[in-house]
């Protein structure tokens, strides 16, 4: 029983399939929904390492390391904008965020 | 043989399982929790493929940085999260059937290609096999994709400014130092010279100049 390619994107999809069904369930809580980018981003980091270590080229470790840092930035910005709108309204509810367009 | 498998399933199960606790589970702190399980997991997972650094990065990065920022926010912020879980029930099946049929899709992909006979030639930075994957990383990560590279710092700085410029505010009560004013301040503004007739003082008709 070897570990192939097809074992990792497995898990991979099946980590992108968990962010994607976040995403549905928690449509009030915009925290859980970021934790659900966030294993989103992670699912995609493991395909790109999966192939980059499978095919023996190193540019997808280099481009999963690219994705590292726009998930870092994309969190950090996240979390200041809730941060701005529980100030704001003082809840983090955002089925009405639409009630913030000016 | 069976030692990677094993530690295979055992990173995977645990990473999916956590996965799916920071999903389902009531309190927002158990989730950032999970996600750091699933994350630190994850790496174990980089690690059994060969790509160390990576693994190691991914500690760094989100266990100590973006969980930790994520648990700040969570504690910083009073709500009630009861309140936000109205709805996961409602939402439920509907998600589970768009769910399902995704990954059913994704792993009908995943099962079904195959590789194109003459890939191996066209890889454009093969992995050196003399080297650690740091080092291996490092030789193509500052050399031929040094823009990358560059442009990533960049988006780190502009998140950083972003997040700042977002959340920096000024109380209206808290004195703050204005340089210019107090450059632009001159003896003349800042004082006055009264003569007080003998015996009577300043009277209090004269209070609001003070204050100048």
């Amino acid at each position: 029983m070897t570990i192939g390619l097809g074992h990792y994107l497995a898990v991979a999809a099946i980590l992108f399939t968990i962010g994607i069904l976040g995403i549905f369930l928690n449509r009030k809580n915009i925290i859980v929904i970021l934790m659900s980018i966030e294993l989103i981003l992670l699912a995609v980091n493991i395909n790109l390492v999966a192939f980059s270590t499978f095919l023996g080229d190193i540019v997808g470790q280099v481009f999963a390391l690219l994705v590292l840092t726009v998930a870092a930035a994309e969190a950090a910005i996240g979390l200041a904008v809730l941060v701005v709108y529980f100030r704001n309204r003082g809840s983090i509810a955002v089925e009405d965020v639409n009630l913030m367009k000016g | 043989m069976i030692l990677p498998a094993l530690f295979f399933y055992l990173f995977a199960g645990v990473c999916v399982a956590s996965a799916v606790m920071v999903i389902v589970s009531r309190n927002p702190v158990h989730s950032v929790l999970y996600l750091i399980l699933a994350f630190v997991n994850a790496s174990g997972l980089f690690v059994l493929m060969g790509a160390e650094f990576l693994g190691m990065m991914l500690i760094v990065v989100y266990v100590g940085a973006v969980a930790v920022l994520f648990l700040f926010v969570i504690m910083m912020l009073d709500v009630d999260f009861t309140e936000l879980r109205e709805g996961f029930i409602e939402y439920l099946p509907i998600g589970l059937v768009i769910g399902g049929i995704f990954l059913a899709e994704l792993l009908l992909v995943a099962g079904g290609w195959v590789m194109k006979p003459d890939t191996a030639k066209q890889i454009t930075a093969a992995i050196p096999t003399n080297v650690s994957n740091t080092e291996a990383l490092g030789l193509v990560l500052y050399t031929k994709y040094i823009h990358y590279f560059q442009i990533a710092g960049m988006v780190l700085l502009v998140a950083m400014i972003g997040a700042i410029v977002l959340t920096l505010r000024h109380k209206a009560k808290v004195k703050r130092q204005d340089i210019n004013v107090q450059n632009a301040r001159t003896p003349e503004l800042a004082m006055a010279v009264r003569k007080v007739a003998s015996g009577q003082g300043l009277q209090d008709a004269d209070a609001a100049e003070w204050v100048k």
